[in-house]
């Protein structure tokens, strides 16, 4: 059945609708907020199978359907979905898990008041999800990678009258956002550069070979890099941020406060992957670069480099935690590492493939620690976990599926392929071997801490009254691990005996089997980790929550710096957290005192003229008109008394005056 | 002694009569009185002027004493209102207590 | 209806209400007078809106002109008009205005004169808007300070007289350089009469004949206007004025400041100073985009440290409206029509939208204020999201359309300011993207300590909103949404405007 690319709008349409419903209900609509969301996902997953299926017909086609969104000037800004086999595997795979998170969570949070809530920004996250997969737009994309950001900022904070949640869910949004800003810096880069922000376009899209060729052709001025790689750079900064890459990966452990059911979706399966996900739809771009040789960069070697660190790093912090949540968190760091060096080494299939299969497994792994939370009552330090295995058959059965996977077990697990093909294609590079080492060296510590993990919470006796009360959950909770676990083996299958699925996202890639002495190799190092881990904490488990740590007595300072995360949070805190507060000081100085202090000032100065103005006024201006007017005022008051008030005395002296004149006429005096 | 002399003798006792009376009564109306007789001196002085001038035919004695007679009569007028209201404050017309506005 | 003159309408039917309330006003009760100002102030929406039916969108020029003879001794001409730019403007002021009044309901005292007031500055503004003529536009520009005065004075907080005569006398000082610009222009010109001004610059005319008046004066003449601008926009440093005035003012007057008349000086930037002086603003442009970027970075740096909620979302206000200077002066400084499309459409968006989006947060933090009776402090209140879910959530939706979330209205604008921004000035989308980080800071901070956390000490008692509040607020985040997904529908009244003005650059 043909399913058309211009349809494909619907699987982000359908949970969107659900997550209006769940915005609009009461709050105690639970089951209709819940219902649709469900509903919508599982109608999602049949439609994006049925995208998967026409994709598949022709994997080398890029199915696109450009729409204008508004007008710019006399263009426009082109919006679009586009359709092939890496968005119909993402929709799939990103539909599948929902689901299933989305049922576990009826049961997870079944006694939260806004339950409701719950639901509508789960849908919301999986609206935003399916829409970034679809996307044929960067623009398009990172409106949607702004909304997941959105969303995961809202689920991390869903406990938030917690002050640890409320604070977590802040940290991951600016972290995040920190990269953001380069992947909106590249972005506008290209857009500027290309005057398109479309995929794929008939020719005209960004990652169309047109397009490339002249990207590449211009350098930088100042340091020899071409236009593509400082793009591409840009645009992994985004990456970085997302997908939790050294060094933004300070956000994704503390992300752990949200309810485990977001944990798995968000923060293990979908949204972390989704800075995997742009890099390999923007592969073609990263990649350009690579036909020049005389470049001081390129832009996947640092991809490599940001992964091998990220994959060691995560995988060394991990063996030293004790929450469950947090080993599980730090270990998708250390996977979602492993991803970015498939990319940067050059095998953007192998690193989709093991996106593919570590979304099912941690998916998994992140229920089963739901699962076993639930049961203990909010319990989530393994110290005080133990014994499960026996009271929990299920969730043991398939936690330990998943663990094997996500070590690496051989042939039978999935994660042991895609791991494979990761180690494969760094063995294949030719540019340097330290992201191999690095990758083999996570592979003993993904091994080693994994198996602690079991070991502490499955084995051994029950060591607190929480773990101690604990038993199965219901089947609405264990159904989803049974149905993950199946395909956490079953994924297994798109990789053996041949990689049918490199093949059908990229049928142009040549792709030979792997050296049989590295699958060796791999095999013999999982083999030393599980070993290790078990000669450690299997055999003579940990017998109350207080007593030691083995590892911790041997090396207490090296444990001590990881259990600390090697201090990255108090790094930044005390580097970009002093620098911004202290600009932020500064602003408020400039605001406070020199820019208001100017207009003070200049106030002052204005009332300083008026004082002046008026001494001015009163001591000398007035003060010569006073002494002025004082004396007329004298001369009045002596002259007024002639004013006698005797009216004789007046006629008298009119008298006096007559004849005073009569004597000057007479005597001549008129002439 | 011509007529004309005669006429302004006759008008300068007239005169000194005037002044006399107005300097020397206390009663207001008597003073008034004496101005009038002032007056009536200068007017008489007017008439003499133009009878025995060089040019009676223009008739300009007559018209001053007119507007003068005019003019006395309406001063006449003021001053006995003024004589009427000094009275109502203080109950005589006495000139030298009339003196409530000196400086 | 082509004869009816309908712009006059929009500007003095406000003007109307505002007589009517003063004079009558006393006789009536008190919800008959808030309705009285709600029916007058929500005149101009539906004017606005029929005036929309009838636009022709297609042409860039002044639609619905009115001209009469006035002073002919001055050869002032009473003129109004109305493009794409103006509608925009007025069409805001349409939604923002009765939204502020309802914001103002529970306002008791003397009700009708804080109505005759409101109503008298809301018709200043539109006049201000569609005025064509130096002559009125400038009495229109002088008179929204009164009403603006008292309403900050007589209903504003603690610190309101200081507030308002700052306030006042800031902007007075300001205007009083334009008005000297404008009298030395007409001296040199002959006519106060916008579109023969512009149409004087576009040929060449204007820059002979301002050399004629000799010395200093075309210069003095652009640096006089462009003060009187830049202190009402604000661009920083001339921005002082605005936090305290805008933190003491009575909660709808805070919305309408930052809402309508914020956009005033970028209009007049817009109308005035980038079509008269293009030469001058090119030249001054590298130093202006400093600025720009100064009140980017710093208001949003600025707002960080803030205690005082309306103070913190006034610098947000600076930081916002910053974005527009920043895209008209990389316009100005640079020839590039495709990204000057880009940025030229950003800030109108942007005026639009950070009307929208500024006015609501200013009404989140006034429903705040009357529940905590008068404190706005960022530590005072935590856990309001557990007691008002509702409220939360439309304050949210204000707050990440404030920051630039897509899928709200904020987005667009600012995508756009950047995009043209990015073509003309690379280095300075680059900094500037400082003050978008700094903006999610700190209003997730505000959003933290506010709605989040456990339930403070004060706010167990809160209420969740009322149904004025509800009605009052619900339009915001409704607007917000429309056009954060559908842009195109206030896009499409502006386009051909900024696609002309993208194609005749100077």
């Amino acid at each position: 059945m043909y399913f058309p690319a211009s349809h494909l709008w619907i699987i982000p349409a359908l949970p969107l609708v659900a997550a209006a419903i769940g915005a609009l209900v009461p709050r105690s609509g639970r089951a209709l907020a819940s219902g649709a969301a469900i509903a919508s996902m599982v109608a999602a997953f049949f439609v994006s199978c049925l995208a998967l299926h026409t994709a598949l017909a022709d994997p080398a086609a890029h199915a696109a359907h450009n729409f204008a969104w508004f007008d710019v000037g006399s263009g426009a800004m082109r919006l679009g979905w586009l359709l092939d086999p890496l968005t119909a595997f993402m929709c799939v795979m990103v539909t599948f898990v929902s689901s299933l998170i989305f049922i576990f969570s009826l049961g997870y949070m079944k006694e939260d008041a806004n339950f409701k809530q719950f639901f509508c920004f789960l849908s919301l996250f999986a609206a935003a999800m399916l829409g970034l997969l679809v996307a044929n737009s960067l623009l398009l994309l990172f409106i949607c990678w702004e909304l997941v950001g959105l969303a995961s900022y809202l689920l991390i904070g869903f406990w938030f009258h917690k002050p640890s949640a409320a604070a977590a869910a802040k940290k991951a949004f600016i972290t995040t956002r920190i990269g953001d800003l380069g992947f909106l810096i590249g972005l506008l880069w290209l857009y500027d550069s290309t005057g398109s922000l479309l995929f794929f376009d008939g020719g005209h899209g960004v990652l169309e070979a047109a397009t490339l060729t002249a990207l590449t052709g211009k350098t930088l001025v100042c340091c020899g890099l071409t236009v593509s790689t400082a793009i591409g750079l840009l645009i992994f900064c985004g990456a970085v941020g997302k997908s939790g890459q050294f060094p933004l990966h300070v956000w994704l452990p503390d992300a752990m406060e949200g309810p485990t059911p977001v944990s798995a979706l968000i923060h293990a399966a979908t949204m972390v992957a989704a800075g995997v996900f742009l890099i390999a739809r923007v592969y073609p771009l990263m990649s350009a670069d690579q036909v020049l040789a005389n470049v001081p960069l390129h832009a996947l070697t640092v991809v490599a480099f940001i992964g091998a660190i990220t994959a060691l790093l995560g995988a060394c912090i991990a063996v030293a935690q004790n929450d469950i949540k947090r080993i599980l968190a730090f270990s998708t760091v250390s996977q979602l590492g492993y991803m970015m060096l498939a990319l940067g080494v050059g095998s953007w299939t192998a690193a989709i493939f093991h996106l593919l299969t570590h979304a099912f497994f941690k998916a998994l792994l992140f229920l089963g620690a739901g699962s076993v939370i639930h049961a203990a009552h909010h319990e989530q330090d393994i110290r005080r976990l133990g014994g499960l295995g026996a009271k929990m058959k299920i969730t043991f059965a398939t936690f330990a599926i998943g663990m094997m996977a996500l070590s690496g077990v051989p042939f039978l697990f999935s994660g042991f392929w895609s791991k494979e093909g990761i180690l494969h294609a760094a063995h294949e590079w030719d540019v340097s071997h330290l992201p191999l080492y690095a990758g083999l060296a996570a592979v003993v510590l993904t091994a080693f801490y994994m198996t602690r993990l079991m070991a502490e919470t499955f084995f051994g006796k029950s060591r607190s009254h929480e773990s101690g009360h604990a038993h199965e959950n219901s089947a609405v909770m264990t159904v989803p691990l049974v149905l993950l676990a199946a395909c956490a083996i079953l994924l297994s299958l798109l990789a053996w005996p041949s990689p049918w699925l490199q093949h059908q996202l990229d049928p142009s890639a040549h792709s030979e089997p792997g050296g049989i002495s590295l699958m060796v190799l791999s095999i013999v190092l999982v083999a030393v980790g599980i070993g290790s881990g078990w000669a450690i904490y299997g055999r003579k488990p940990r017998a109350t929550e207080a007593s030691p740590d083995p590892l911790e007595t041997a090396a207490p300072d090296i444990i001590a710096a990881l259990a600390a995360r090697l201090g990255f949070d108090e790094l930044y805190a005390a580097t970009v957290g002093r620098l911004n507060s202290g600009f932020a000081s500064l602003a408020d100085f400039m605001e406070r005192w020199i820019w208001g202090g100017a207009v003070t000032l200049l106030a002052r100065f204005g009332e300083f003229t008026g004082v002046v103005n008026r001494e001015t006024d009163e001591n000398t201006l007035n003060g010569g008109f006073d002494s002025v007017s004082h004396q007329i005022r004298g001369t009045g008051r002596a002259y007024s008394r002639a004013q006698t008030g005797d009216a004789h005395g007046y006629m008298r002296f009119i008298a006096l005056g007559f004849v005073v004149l009569m004597l000057f006429v007479m005597l001549g005096g008129s002439r | 002694m011509s007529q004309l002399q005669l006429c302004l003798v006759l008008s300068s006792f007239l005169f000194c009569i005037g002044l006399i009376g107005a300097m020397a009564r206390s009663n207001t109306i008597l003073v008034l009185l004496g101005v009038e007789l002032m007056l009536n001196a200068a007017n008489i002085n007017f008439i003499a002027f133009w009878r025995y001038g060089p040019d009676h035919a223009a008739g300009t004695g007559i018209l001053f004493v007119l507007f003068s007679i005019a003019i006395a009569a309406s001063e006449a007028a003021v001053g006995l209102a003024l004589v009427i209201a000094v009275y109502r404050h203080q109950k005589n017309i006495r000139l030298q207590e009339a003196n409530r506005l000196k400086g | 209806m082509s004869s009816l003159p309908i712009l006059s309408l929009i500007v003095f039917a406000p003007w109307i209400g505002a007589l009517l309330l003063a004079l009558f006003g006393r006789n009536l009760g008190a919800n008959a007078r808030r309705a009285l100002g709600l029916v007058f102030s929500g005149s101009t929406l539906v004017l606005a809106l029929v005036v929309v039916g009838l636009f022709n969108p297609a042409a860039a020029g002044y639609q619905f002109g009115e001209s009469h003879a006035w002073i002919t001794t001055l050869n002032v001409n009473y003129r109004l008009g109305l493009d794409g730019l103006s509608l925009l403007l007025v069409l805001l002021t349409g939604i923002v205005s009765p939204l502020c009044l309802m914001a103002s309901w529970r306002i008791e005292r003397d009700t009708h004169t804080f109505g005759a007031l409101f109503l008298l500055l809301q018709g200043a503004a539109l006049g201000v808007f569609l005025a064509l003529d130096f002559f009125h536009w400038f009495l229109f520009w002088e008179l929204t300070l009164v009403p603006a005065f008292f309403l900050i004075k007589l209903w504003g907080g603690p610190g309101a007289t200081r507030a308002a005569y700052q306030f006042v006398i800031y902007t007075l000082a300001g205007g009083a350089f334009m008005l000297l610009g404008f009298a030395a222009l007409y001296v040199a010109t002959g006519t106060l009469d916008f579109a023969e001004l512009t149409r004087l610059a576009a040929t060449g005319g204007l820059a002979p004949k301002l050399a004629a008046l000799g010395g200093f004066w075309p210069t003095a003449v652009f640096v006089g206007v462009f003060l009187g601008l830049a202190v009402k926009v604000p661009l920083f440093p001339f921005h002082t004025w605005l936090p305290s005035a805008y933190a003491e003012a009575p909660t709808g007057a805070s919305m309408f400041l930052t809402g309508v008349m914020s956009k005033m000086g970028v209009y007049g930037f817009l109308r005035i100073l980038w079509p008269l002086f293009p030469a001058q603003l090119h030249a001054a442009a590298p130093c202006l985009l400093w600025l720009a970027l100064g009140g980017v970075v710093l208001g949003a740096f600025a707002a960080m440290k803030q205690t005082d909620l309306k103070r913190m979302v006034a610098y947000s206000s600076i930081n916002h409206l910053s974005y527009c200077l920043l895209a008209l002066f990389a316009v100005a400084s640079a020839t590039k029509p495709d990204a000057a499309a880009s940025a030229l459409s950003g800030t109108l968006l942007q005026m639009f939208n950070h009307g929208l989006s500024a006015a609501a947060l200013f009404a989140c933090v006034g429903i705040l204020e009357a529940r905590s009776g008068g404190l706005r402090g960022l530590n005072d209140f935590g856990g309001v999201r557990t007691v008002a879910p509702l409220f939360a959530g439309l304050c949210g939706v204000a707050m990440f359309s404030s920051l630039g979330l897509p899928g709200l209205n904020g987005f667009v604008g600012e995508f756009l300011i950047f995009s043209g921004v990015f073509g003309l000035a690379p280095w300075a989308a680059a900094v500037a993207c400082l003050g978008l980080l700094a903006t999610a800071l700190f209003l997730l901070t505000f959003w933290q300590r506010v709605f989040h956390g456990p339930v403070g000490a004060g706010v167990a008692a809160f209420r969740d909103l009322d149904r004025v509040e509800i009605l009052t607020l619900l339009p915001f985040a409704i607007l917000m949404f429309l056009f954060g997904v559908l842009p195109q529908i206030v896009i499409i009244l502006f386009n051909p405007l900024v696609t002309t003005w993208a194609a005749h650059l100077p």
